[in-house]
């Protein structure tokens, strides 16, 4: 058996919670190897394990079949594993070349010698096609281009095991396309690739094998080119999953919401983030807003939302005019908002469930009398919708929200600004981070707001979302409302030239 | 959800309290470490002094009350405002201004009469408290100036303030402070006097202690069980959230902030208020005891009853502190050691986490820790993002 890694019957405990209950991996030479699982299923903490990060309380690590003990990120590099993080460990305002020396930098007498390095990276990144400059500085280069750096550093600090941490997650379509060319030049090369993701796509495009977690168990592997992807996805979640959400043909109403020639100015640069947008939300449609992150999606949410100033235009709300409106005043007359960061607007962490519950609608009389909280009426109300949206969590209405898994949190949110019955719901990713079970679910939940006639603005990066989810999409590039389309006479690759502003269509 | 008494170790409140009964273990341990250092041979007794003092006779126990009163107060003020997420190190000058004030009206308003003269001097003390914590929180609302530091200005701005006022109205040049005032303003005793004394030498036990009391069960009820504390914790979580679910944060700090002057300024005039003889000395020194709310409020993790504990833990120090002279530790000594055991005190968070995450390791099988991917601290501290 010639497999470069072999992690047998780890078991790592945390308090609470087995992440890995004795999982068994073994990465032969050469190979694409996918570790498929939803979020919590312990992916990362295998990884973490094989980093060096943890110690696993059980099992062992065998490295071309020696048994090794991996103490800490530095051991691993020793045995040649390097790791891409899902949130680069870069330093922005360094350049490239600094970056990937970074604790490994050559000196003479405590200067650093910078000539040797450059040859070897400007070398690397020729011979694996990366097309990266190494004077560049980091914060100047695209998301794209840092992750080819984190490649880099892993190439020049010679390791032979990689592993990517949901390296997709950040970029765009073609740009994924050129992350799996470079994948496989890597392994062509004699790299041994570990892919962790939860996009079966990518598994069938890329992978060679993939080896399947749920709930911190070992599942199984499997050789990718004769798995479908549905079987995939039975493995990982453990039941049948509806890949393509299940929708009639939208029946679009009046127009709910109205944005016109909306302006937001960023307060440093005092440039347009969001510049002369107009578009409209009619009931009983989902419009998607697609984009690269940053192009401006969320500073729109924002002034839409009233969260940030609007410097020109104006938003209505079924006629109504809300363009310099409190939160408040928005959030009563039918905005619901299921923001993008939950952890920063959408949740107080520390508060209990019950009270993130009635976050939006403490202050009504159903839950306070003369200035005080109504405690039954708020746990009566929570526990209903627990059990209504199925919210699971250790102590039901009582947890402390921060200890809840993500997947959770996201469907408090939900259940809060779907229960609040609004007239517009505006979903800014709704599903990021999420499991295929939790992301099947949302979906459902935003089609039925839609078919019971209601306006739905959703924000998304991922374009399958984007194409299945959306009756009209609109894409934004750089502040600008580039494109309005229609998902059925559109594809991915168009979309995705829009999205990086190689093509735009004026639109109405 | 069923609960047993098992359960109940695991509550918060129980790790909150065992982790303050922790640091005033090793505070105390490690003070008997520096009276061993200073003194040897009276080690033994003046620790036991330091430890018995607050209940060895009747008067001393009325002088934890008096000493406690003022402590509870100001620890209100910094605890409650913690609690909504602003740090008001300006209790001090809340607390001077609120004195100068209940001194005034107690000095010069004779024309009220009876219990109505001290009722009015304890409401003025309270605006003007409310109107000391009041600046630092507009000034935050309007131009974001830090709190802290608007507040330290705020002190400084208060002593000279309170300085200058007591020499041009209420001043008493012999000594150098403001005059007495008058007795329909003093507070009164509800007959603790009577209680709390050792033949003819009575306590200085007054209403006062009632009084913080009230306050602490006030602020409580407030924090816990009002729309205006859910807002108000809310803000001190995460204020963005609270810009989110459309709460006014801006009224919320400014009111958070008044509410902490006010409980501040009121400290002031319950200890200048209590007949015991005290009066503001025309000194350039910051109230002190703006400053020991401080470690008061930290020593109870900011709970209003919590405080109140702490605050009389702290006088029952001070009270067994002063019995140390009899076995001849200077008082400065005695600083230390009720230093050292305060500033171990704010040490209480840290046992409060290790308690915790000793309880969770002992109730795996309770399942308080729902699934999410535990690794996910590692990958935080990336750069940018």
């Amino acid at each position: 058996m010639d497999y470069i890694i072999e992690m047998a019957g780890i078991t790592k405990e945390f308090p609470g919670i087995i992440a890995n209950d004795d999982v068994t991996l073994r990465l032969k030479k050469g190979e694409i190897h996918a570790l498929l699982g939803e979020n919590g299923a312990g992916k990362s903490t295998l990884m973490s394990i094989l980093f060096g990060m943890y110690q696993p309380d059980r099992g062992i690590i065998k490295k071309n079949g020696q048994e090794v003990r991996i103490h800490n990120p530095n051991d691993a590099n020793q045995l040649g594993i390097g790791m891409v993080h899902q949130h680069f460990k870069l330093v922005h305002n360094f350049t490239v070349l600094e970056n990937i020396i970074l604790g490994v930098e050559t000196t003479r007498r405590g200067f650093l010698k910078m000539d040797k390095a450059h040859r070897r990276v400007t070398e690397l990144s020729q011979r694996y096609n990366l097309k990266v400059d190494p004077d560049a500085l980091i914060s100047e280069i695209t998301v794209g281009m840092q992750q080819r750096v984190e490649i880099l550093k892993m190439l020049y600090r010679e390791n032979e095991i990689l592993i990517f941490d949901e390296p997709t997650a950040v970029l765009t379509p073609q740009e994924i396309d050129e992350l799996m060319k470079i994948m496989k030049s890597l392994t062509a090369e004699g790299k041994s690739i570990l892919f962790i993701t939860h996009k079966l796509n990518e598994i069938k495009a890329v992978a060679d094998r993939c080896t399947v977690l749920r709930k911190g168990k070992y599942i199984g592997t499997v050789a990718v080119a004769n798995t479908t992807k549905e079987q995939m996805s039975e493995m990982m979640v453990g039941r049948k999953v509806n890949q393509v959400v299940q929708k009639e043909e939208s029946q679009p109403g009046e127009t709910i919401l109205e944005a016109e020639g909306l302006c937001v100015k960023n307060k440093h640069t005092g440039k347009l983030t969001v510049n002369h947008v107009s578009l409209q939300v009619r009931a009983g449609e989902i419009v998607c807003i697609a984009g690269i992150d940053g192009n401006g999606q969320s500073e729109l949410v924002y002034a839409v939302t009233g969260l940030l100033p609007v410097h020109a235009g104006s938003v209505t709300l079924k006629g109504r005019d809300l363009t310099h409106a409190a939160v408040r005043e928005r959030n009563v007359s039918g905005m619901g908002h299921i923001p993008e960061d939950r952890h920063k607007h959408g949740l107080v962490l520390d508060y209990s469930l019950a009270y993130n519950l009635v976050l939006q609608s403490y202050f009504t009389p159903a839950f306070q009398k003369n200035g005080f909280l109504k405690y039954d009426a708020i746990n009566t109300y929570a526990e209903s919708l627990i059990e209504q949206f199925d919210i699971r969590s250790g102590q039901g209405s009582k947890t402390v929200t921060r200890s809840m898994s993500g997947g959770n949190q996201q469907k408090a949110i939900l259940a809060r600004e779907i229960d609040r019955d609004p007239e517009l719901l505006i979903a800014v990713q709704p599903t990021r981070g999420l499991d295929v079970g939790a992301i099947e679910y949302i979906h459902t939940q935003l089609i039925a707001l839609r078919d019971a006639g209601k306006a739905v603005l959703l924000v998304s990066l991922e374009l399958e979302e984007v194409m299945n989810v959306s009756d009209r999409i609109l894409v934004i590039y750089e502040g600008e409302i580039v494109a309005d389309l229609n998902p059925k006479e559109t594809t991915v690759q168009e979309l995705g030239l829009y999205m990086a502003g190689s093509k735009r269509r004026e639109t109405a | 959800m069923k609960k047993s008494s098992v359960n109940l170790l695991r509550t918060e409140g129980f790790a909150s309290f065992s982790a303050s009964l922790t640091a005033i273990l090793v505070g105390l341990m490690i003070g008997f470490l520096v009276l061993l250092a200073s003194n040897p041979t009276q080690a033994a007794g003046g620790f036991s002094a330091i430890l018995t003092g607050g209940i060895s006779s009747r008067k001393n126990m009325g002088q934890v009350l008096y000493f406690a009163t003022p402590l509870i107060m100001t620890g209100l003020s910094v605890g409650f405002a913690n609690k909504t997420g602003l740090f008001n190190i300006g209790a001090s000058g809340q607390f001077i201004a609120g004195a100068f004030a209940a001194v005034y009206v107690g000095v010069r308003w004779t024309f009220l009469p009876g219990a109505l003269h001290w009722m009015t001097a304890l409401l003025a003390a309270m605006l003007m408290g409310a109107l000391w914590g009041i600046i630092p929180g507009l000034l935050k609302v309007a131009c974001n100036v830090n709190v802290v530091i608007s507040c330290i200005m705020m002190n400084y701005i208060g002593m000279h303030t309170v300085n200058n006022l007591v020499t041009n109205t209420v001043f008493d040049s012999l000594n150098n402070q403001s005059q007495k005032v008058a007795a329909s303003a003093v507070l009164p005793k509800m007959g603790l006097d009577l209680v709390f004394r050792d033949n003819t030498r009575a306590s200085s036990a007054n209403v006062g202690i009632f009084i913080a009391i009230l306050a602490s069960v006030l602020i409580y009820v407030i924090l816990q069980k009002t729309k205006f504390g859910y807002e108000l914790k809310a803000s001190g979580y995460n204020s963005d959230a609270c810009r989110y679910a459309g709460m006014n944060e801006k009224r919320n700090v400014v009111c958070s902030m008044a509410i902490a002057g006010a409980l501040a300024g009121l400290g002031g005039a319950l200890l200048y208020l209590a007949g015991s003889g005290k009066c503001i000395e025309v000194v350039d020194i910051l109230a002190p005891e703006g400053f020991n709310g401080i470690p008061v409020a930290l020593l109870a993790l900011n709970n209003p009853l919590g405080v109140l504990l702490s605050g009389l833990f702290i006088a029952y120090l001070k009270v067994g502190g002063d019995q140390m002279q009899l076995y001849n530790f200077v008082p400065e000594i005695i600083d230390i050691i009720i230093s050292v055991i305060i500033y171990f005190s704010a040490f209480a968070l840290l046992f409060r986490g290790i308690i915790q995450s000793g309880l969770k390791r002992g109730g795996r099988d309770s399942g308080t820790q729902t699934v999410g991917e535990p690794p996910a601290v590692i990958k935080k501290g990336g750069i940018g993002q």
